[in-house]
C-alpha cells in the first residue's frame, strides 16, 4: 500500500482533469435539437472554454457521443452501431426529451428513450434544450469525467 | 377553367366513372371509380384546358372508424393535381375496399407518384397495380402491419434492437 495508492489516485486526478478538459464529440444530430446544438457550439456559448470545441465526424477518434434528437427506431441499429465503434473510455450524452424518453413522439416509430439501447452518463432534458441547459449538462459530464475511476 | 365547369366537364366525359363530384368554397374534388381512374388522370393531365402536370399530393384515409362511414369502402385514395399553365386544383378520389385494396398506379404519368404510392402502401397497405418498385417508404422491411391504419395500436412497438418499450 502506501506509496502505490498514493500515486495511483494521484494519477487518476491528472488524468480525470486531462480528459474532462479535451471533450471531442461526435454529434449524432438527427433532428430540430441540432440547431440548439449548433448554436451552443458556435463562438456566442463558445464550448471550447470546455475543451469541447472540435467534433470528430468519426466515431473512432470521439470520446463523447451527443444523440441529438429524436431516435426513430429504424435509426436504433445505426446508433448502436456507432457506440460500439467509439473507443473506450466513451460517454454519451442524450441532448433533449425525445433522446431522454421519447419525448411526445409515443408512438410505432420512436425509441422511447436512447437508454434502451446504450448506456447514457448524461441527461439534458428540453424541447430542445437552451444553450445554458447544454453547458450545465456538459459541466455535469465534466465533474463526472473527473471523479470517476479512470482506466488507462 | 373554373372549378364547377371542370367537375361538369368531367362527369360529362366519363358518365358512371364520375361517382360524385364536390364543389366547396373552390375546393373541387371528383370521387372516380377505379376503373375509369387510369383514364380520368391521364386526361386531366394531357387535356389542354386542365393540363394538370404536376401531381401535388398523393395520399389515403382510413374510413374505418369514420361516424357514418363504417360500412362503406375502408379506403379512399386522394390525387392533389395543379396546373402550372391554368394556376388550377383538383382533387381526385378513389375508394376501395380492404378485402381488395389495389388502385392502379400513376407512376407512369406523375414520375413523382413513385414515393407516394410506396408510402401509402407502407402506412395504409394499399397496393398500387403496376407500381415499379413496391417496397415500404418510411419503415423497415422487418415492421409488421400499416401503422396508419386506425385499428393499428396506438402502443404496439416493433424496434429492431432493445426492448418493445
Amino acid at each position: 500500500m502506501g506509496l502505490g495508492t498514493f500515486f495511483t489516485s494521484k494519477l487518476d486526478e491528472a488524468i480525470g482533469w486531462a480528459r474532462k478538459y479535451s471533450i471531442f464529440q461526435y454529434p449524432f444530430v438527427t433532428a430540430c435539437c441540432g440547431m440548439e446544438y449548433m448554436a451552443t457550439a458556435c463562438s456566442h456559448y463558445d464550448i471550447d472554454r470546455f475543451g469541447a470545441g472540435l467534433p470528430r465526424f468519426s466515431p473512432r477518434q470521439a470520446d463523447v457521443l451527443f444523440v441529438v434528437g429524436t431516435i426513430s427506431h429504424k435509426m436504433a441499429p445505426v446508433l448502436k452501431r456507432v457506440y460500439d465503434q467509439m473507443t473506450e473510455p466513451k460517454w454519451v450524452v442524450a441532448f433533449g426529451v425525445c433522446t431522454c424518453t421519447g419525448g411526445f413522439y409515443d408512438n410505432y416509430a420512436t425509441v422511447q428513450g436512447i437508454d434502451t439501447i446504450i448506456p447514457v452518463d448524461v441527461y439534458i432534458p428540453g424541447c430542445p434544450p437552451r444553450p445554458e441547459s447544454v453547458i450545465d449538462g456538459l459541466m455535469k459530464l465534466q465533474d463526472r469525467i473527473a471523479a470517476q475511476a479512470q482506466r488507462y | 377553367m373554373d372549378g364547377a365547369a371542370m367537375l361538369a366537364a368531367l362527369r360529362a366525359r366519363f358518365g358512371s366513372g364520375v361517382i360524385e363530384t364536390h364543389d366547396f368554397r373552390g375546393d373541387h374534388t371528383a370521387v372516380v371509380t377505379r376503373e375509369a381512374l387510369p383514364r380520368v388522370l391521364a386526361h386531366c393531365r394531357d387535356e389542354p384546358a386542365l393540363a394538370f402536370e404536376m401531381l401535388t399530393d398523393l395520399t389515403a384515409v382510413d374510413y374505418s372508424k369514420y361516424p357514418g362511414r363504417e360500412d362503406g369502402p375502408r379506403f379512399e385514395v386522394v390525387y392533389h393535381l395543379y396546373s402550372i399553365a391554368h394556376n388550377h386544383r383538383l382533387r381526385v378520389k378513389v375508394r376501395v375496399d380492404e378485402d381488395d385494396a389495389v388502385v392502379p398506379t400513376a407512376v407512369d404519368l406523375w414520375p413523382v407518384a413513385d414515393w407516394f404510392e410506396r408510402e401509402v402502401w407502407d402506412m395504409f397497405g394499399v397496393r398500387f397495380a403496376g407500381h415499379p418498385d413496391p417496397r415500404r417508404l418510411l419503415m423497415y422491411e422487418e415492421f409488421v402491419g400499416h401503422p396508419l391504419r386506425k385499428d393499428y395500436p396506438i402502443d404496439r412497438r416493433q424496434p429492431l434492437i432493445g426492448p418493445t418499450n
